[in-house]
């Protein structure tokens, strides 16, 4: 076996090397996609946008630098007589560059890219995600039978490019079970299951699909991914860790998401919500998005943190940029300099946080009542305590008795349900550079504006809104680049742009540069609303294929980038405790409200430096989906915390996926989840189904949304008659009963199911 | 070395997997081929450079440790306590707490006396601690660059004072993998007051959770949901176990899908942990000699069980053993306080250092000693309590012993007062970056690519100090 295995991880390379050659769909150098990258990270360290760091005076970053026609650098079609290509081929350490001691080298391949493109005539363009997005044509494909619309076009043809075929597609059960956990993060039903395998129309896929999107879940699952990048959590962080009353923020985000709520006015409500004329209750909720910063007491450096953490969130989210680079310097790579970052940063810094209560007049001016009465009493009570000495006052009963009818009614006021909104400051704030990004350091003031690179804003007033605007408006080009993909990663495990949070020069390149633009151009023809998006991705061929590895694929393509199958994502946290509890039909279906405490091993909350409670929610809120599960900054719940979920620090645009026996642990014998086992135990074991073939296949359905095939039925009934037989170790000397007997093995069964790999992923 | 074991983080590896996936395929039999399947798995994280440790065992003082009643004789400061700072020392100095208009130094109580061939001076507190001296490199000229206590702690773990970051025994197993099939890579002993900062100090952060610290419990559970289910036999936990690894390797043969494999080991190595945690806390097994030497109740958890602990994970092959005891934060009542924590940890240390030594694990293993920054020479006074001491960023005390390190002396000098350092400022970040060439990591190599940026645990900082190094 050791010496099979060596032999076969030798052809396996060997076949992979040739692949990546074969892999490269266009031989013809792409200033783009070829030439810039190997610029940007050999040269503009020292030759690019950082003008502190620039040496020589030289820019290479720039069409006007790097192709400059006094004293010119390179010559078109003669890479020899180019001095850039001079200096990258010397041998003498004084010309060389990058020079010896540099850290960035260059490989013999890069060197031959720089020669290649100068050979063919240097021809410039500006980095690719910064131009404008142009409606590409969906290419010619010789075969008609596959593609459902555009989107399998642009697949198609590069998989034809490299000599691979998509893969069939994937079967009912399969397709049944995908499309509902990447919609709705459930498993399909036993009804769902019933009406799609048995509908014979040749539309029943898309019925399906348009049945998920009209479900109040889709929120609950799309709304998951948007709290992850808006880093929401229901306490403040750092070491008091205090609470945040925010979820209202939360089930906006929901309600937006269910409502189909076009995503240009998602963005505009979340950055400026209360900007808008008329701002109702709800634009100013959306304004929480910012506000979920982590936060530290009231000094100014810890707001100037959270501006910083603001200012960044946007750069991930919308731009798709690392703008948080420029914060201490102009950006390395990145057209960004850090007086740029600063005037981004001048859109955010003059806003603060306030908090709206929800309550009719009447309940406000009878807590406004209250807290009058109060005062007054307070201060009756102030003046009878200078009548007594100092010794006397705990003592004496008039004062006494007039604490406690203070306290009885300060007890009495009632709170509402409030939300963080955020509001202009008042006076307004100059921002200024902070020279290294030190805070201590002011430098010269900077008035609001956004990164040349982009198209300008319009002209007039520069706040908030005419920003948020600006973000999502017509000829801006990330921000549909960006959403795009992320609706894309969603649906396949990775984004076109791999680099999902990055679509500067030093992320990835788009897999698909033409089917990302032709998205990308998608989205506002169909008004910004992603549910249309993501009906029109689901209903593709490239999205229906089965996933399973093929030896042909992953010879060329290991990681699947050019999608001649699906993808086999691990799934997230919250779905697969969803999934479990649903599946035993545990898991309850309220939408929205406050945050609430599952079951959670004793020992996580303790030694906080400020207490924090979590005392288990009683009745169905005990069940409730995982993205209501209270969020503790400090001490998340540990099964989050295991499945990679998200810290809420930082915004997250991709999640971890890790496998780690701490998991397999989670799922054999967490609490929660032997509790979901038993109950699809009693569901099962309460069922008039006659025998134990039908009884396992039901709970094989519930939980998986396939049948088991011979050898899986012929394992599970071993775990299950194993289970029934008498025991072979005593526990503690006591006899289960029968009917005990029969539950534990079927409990035990249908925690077996919940363990398989299979059920942790979306295949 | 073997395979990372906790960790499926890359295509090389998914490949790899596929491999070995492949293999056991050719193979129509079950039982025999899914063992080897699972386990034909080889190293793949290399240091970039020989290894001087291969693990570390890192003892955090939480709250901040007063050198000056440890390790810092400063007889000047002896001489003018009570005596009110002076104008320089005024505007120099920083505090935490201290709201005196101008404090006044504060000598301490305890006598100092040299040891061993190094001749280090160690105060009567640490008794046991003076018997290894010559094991150490005392450090007296630690910087850090936060002076309250979560920041600091943060920084201690991280490099950096934000939340989110992936802590130093995150960044090892990361950069080296795990050498143990049968427990985390990263384990974390807590005795005292736990950390104010919680799990941010052991976290992965944007690392696969794979690296984050796990922490053992107190307890007759020591890992989260290491016990079975009320009802359910450790046979019925078996068969199910074995189900579902057979079930898997089934689906495999049609999905073709090597993390399915990846998943499966991850069963056998949750299986093993039961037994293997179990174990490896039990010191029942320990001689009686032992358990005297380290000072041990078997049946107290204690920061000396926790030492003993230690090296019970250094032989089961755990890369990153993080001790945490605390609390050291002492700004009032100095004297009965480090008295106090003295006498719960240094015993303990010092058998720690001995029982390592003797059993030839000290030459490959890193010890680090020492809390998130150090304590003031003045002192600060409260109402209705002794004296104490501020916080002390500039300079501080740490100690090293072990895998590749110059022992037998003490590095940097601080001024008369022992508030500033004369020769030889290290830097956290220096720390951080010696501690990962010692395992044989660059600190500068060693990054994660994260929104966009190559991260590393020294962020754009460390030096290797190369005075720490054997």
């Amino acid at each position: 076996m050791g010496i099979g295995g060596a032999i076969i991880l030798a052809i396996f390379i060997g076949i992979s090397r040739v692949g990546e050659v074969i892999a490269q769909p266009t031989a013809q150098i792409n200033f783009n996609l070829d030439v810039l990258p190997v610029l940007s990270r050999a040269c503009f360290p020292c030759h690019g946008p950082d003008e502190n760091a620039r040496q020589a005076n030289l820019r290479l970053d720039t069409k006007e630098g790097a192709l400059r026609t006094d004293k010119p650098l390179v010559i078109s079609g003669s890479p020899e007589q180019s001095k850039l290509f001079q200096r990258l081929v010397s041998r003498d350490p004084e010309e060389q560059m990058p020079p010896p001691d540099a850290q960035q080298k260059l490989t013999e391949s890069d060197v031959e890219v720089v020669r290649q493109w100068i050979n063919d005539g240097a021809a410039w363009s500006e980095h690719w995600s910064f131009r404008v997005i142009t409606r590409p044509r969906p290419p010619m494909v010789e075969r008609f039978d596959w593609p459902q619309n555009e989107i399998d076009r642009f697949i198609l043809d590069r998989l034809t490019r490299i000599g691979l075929k998509p893969s069939v597609q994937a079967n009912d059960q399969t397709l049944l079970r995908r499309v509902t956990l990447d919609l709705l993060g459930l498993p399909a039903n036993r009804d769902a299951q019933r009406d799609f395998f048995s509908d014979e129309r040749p539309d029943a896929f898309e019925r399906v699909i348009d049945r998920l999107l009209a479900s109040p879940h889709f929120g609950e699952r799309w709304g998951r991914h948007w709290l992850d990048a808006a880093r929401y959590a229901d306490s403040s962080g750092f070491e008091g860790d205090p609470p945040r009353v925010v979820w209202k923020y939360r089930d906006w985000v929901l309600n937006a998401i269910n409502d189909d709520l076009p995503f240009d006015e998602f963005v505009v409500q979340q950055l400026a919500g209360d900007l808008l004329p008329d701002a109702s209750p709800q634009n100013r909720i959306a304004t929480g998005f910012l506000l979920n910063s982590q936060q530290d007491g009231g000094s100014e450096t810890s707001r100037l943190d959270a501006v910083v953490d603001r200012v960044n969130t946007i750069g991930t989210v919308f731009l798709g940029l690392t703008v948080g680079c420029a914060q201490c310097h102009s950006h390395k790579f990145d057209p960004l300099t850090q007086r740029e970052y600063y005037a981004l940063f001048a859109f955010v810094n003059s806003a603060d946080e306030a908090k709206l209560e929800f309550a009719t007049p009447e309940q406000f001016a009878r807590r406004d009542a209250l807290v009058a009465e109060v005062a007054s009493l307070t201060a009756e009570r102030t003046s009878y305590a200078a009548t007594l000495s100092a010794e006397r006052i705990k003592s004496d009963p008039g004062y006494l008795e007039r604490t406690a009818n203070i306290d009885s009614l300060t007890g009495r006021i009632p709170t509402f349900e409030s939300a963080q909104v955020l509001q202009p400051a008042t006076p307004g704030r100059v921002t200024t550079m902070f020279i290294r990004g030190e805070f201590h350091r002011p430098g010269e003031p900077v008035s609001p504006d956004v990164p040349q690179i982009l198209p300008p804003l319009p002209p007039g007033s520069r706040t908030r809104l005419e920003f948020a605007r600006w973000l999502v408006s017509a000829d801006q080009p990330l921000t549909p680049r960006v959403t795009v993909n992320r609706v894309w990663q969603h649906l396949f495990g990775r984004g076109l742009v791999e680099t999902e949070n990055d679509f500067g020069s030093q992320g990835s390149r788009p897999t698909h540069p033409e089917l990302l633009d032709w998205l990308a151009s998608e989205l506002p023809r169909r008004g910004w609303r992603l549910k249309s998006l993501i009906r029109q991705i689901t209903l593709s061929s490239t999205y229906r294929q089965a996933s399973h590895h093929r030896l042909d694929v992953d010879a060329i393509d290991a990681d699947n980038r050019w999608l001649a199958r699906q993808s086999r994502p691990r799934l997230e946290a919250e779905v697969i405790c969803d999934t479990a509890l649903a599946a035993g039909g545990l898991l309850s279906t309220k939408i929205g409200g406050p945050s609430v405490f599952p079951f959670q091993p004793d020992g996580i909350m303790i030694n906080r430096a400020t207490p924090a409670p979590w005392k288990i929610s009683p009745g169905e809120d005990r069940y409730r989906r995982g993205l209501y599960t209270y969020y503790w900054r400090l001490t998340p719940h540990p099964m989050l915390q295991t499945f990679d979920a998200p810290d809420a620090i930082t915004s997250c645009t991709r999640r971890q996926s890790s496998n780690t026996p701490l998991q397999a642990l989670t799922l054999l014998n967490d609490p929660m989840f032997t509790e979901a086992a038993n109950a699809i135990a009693r569901e099962i074991v309460s069922s008039r189904l006659e025998n134990d073939d039908q009884r396992v296949n039901r709970m094989f359905q519930l939980c998986l949304t396939r049948l088991p095939d011979a050898h899986e039925r012929k394992l599970l009934n071993q775990v299950l008659n194993r289970a029934r037989s008498p025991l072979t170790e005593g526990t503690s000397g006591k006899t289960r009963s029968a009917e005990n007997v029969e539950r534990l093995a079927w409990t035990q069964l249908a925690q077996t199911i919940l363990n398989l790999e299979e059920f942790v992923v979306r295949e | 070395m073997r395979e990372p074991q906790l960790m499926m983080p890359n295509r090389r590896e998914f490949v790899r997997y596929g491999v070995a996936g492949l293999a056991s395929l050719s193979s129509a039999s079950i039982g025999p081929s899914l063992v080897q399947a699972e386990e034909s798995i080889s190293p793949l994280l290399r240091p970039h450079f020989p290894a001087r440790a291969k693990r570390v065992i890192f003892l955090f003082m939480l709250g901040a440790p007063s050198q000056f009643e440890m390790f810092e004789n400063k007889p000047k400061l002896r001489e003018l306590d009570g005596q009110p700072i002076g104008d320089e020392l005024l505007t120099k100095m920083k505090f935490a707490q201290i709201t005196e208009q101008r404090p006044s130094l504060l000598g301490t109580h305890v006598q100092f006396a040299r040891y061993g061939e190094s001749g280090a001076e160690i105060s009567e507190l640490l008794p046991f601690t003076a018997k290894v001296v010559d094991d150490l490199v005392i450090i007296k000229t630690m910087q850090t660059d936060e002076i309250p206590h979560h920041p600091a702690e943060v920084f201690m773990h991280t490099g950096t004072r934000f939340f989110g970051r992936p802590s130093l025994g995150a960044w090892v197993n990361y950069g080296l993998g795990t050498e143990s099939s049968d427990l985390p890579g990263y384990v974390v002993l807590q005795s005292g007051m736990r950390p104010r900062t919680k799990g941010s100090i052991y976290a992965s952060g944007f690392l696969s959770a794979a690296y984050q610290g796990v922490p053992l419990r107190d307890g007759a559970e020591p890992i989260l949901n290491l016990a079975r289910p009320a009802g359910r036999t450790a046979e019925d936990q078996r068969d199910m176990i074995d189900a579902v690894r057979q079930m898997n390797l089934h689906r495999s043969q049609l999905t073709n899908a090597p993390e399915t494999l990846a998943r499966n080991n991850s069963y056998r190595l949750a299986e093993r942990l039961g037994e293997t945690a179990a174990e490896a806390i039990n010191v029942g097994g320990e001689t009686p000699a032992t358990l005297a030497a380290y000072g041990v109740d078997p049946a107290q958890p204690s920061f000396a069980r926790n030492c003993l602990l230690a090296r019970r994970m250094v032989e089961r092959g755990v890369r990153f053993i993080h001790l945490c005891h605390g609390d050291w934060d002492h700004h009032s009542n100095l004297r009965k306080g480090i008295a106090s924590q003295c006498q719960q940890t240094d015993q303990a240390c010092a058998a720690l250092i001995a029982d390592l030594k003797q059993r030839g694990l000290l030459e490959d293993t890193l010890v680090v000693w020492g809390g998130e920054f150090g304590r003031t020479a003045v002192g600060q006074k409260t109402v209705n309590a002794d004296i104490g001491r501020d916080h002390q960023i500039a300079a501080f005390t740490m100690w090293m012993a072990g895998g590749g390190v110059r022992t037998g002396q003490t590095v940097g000098e601080t001024d008369e007062l022992g508030c500033f350092p004369v020769t030889q400022p290290i830097h956290v970040h220096d720390l951080h970056a010696t501690m990962l060439h010692l395992l044989g990591l660059d600190h500068k190599r060693l990054t994660y690519r994260f929104q966009g940026r190559d991260f590393r645990l020294t962020d754009v900082a460390g030096r290797v100090v190369s005075e720490l190094i054997a």
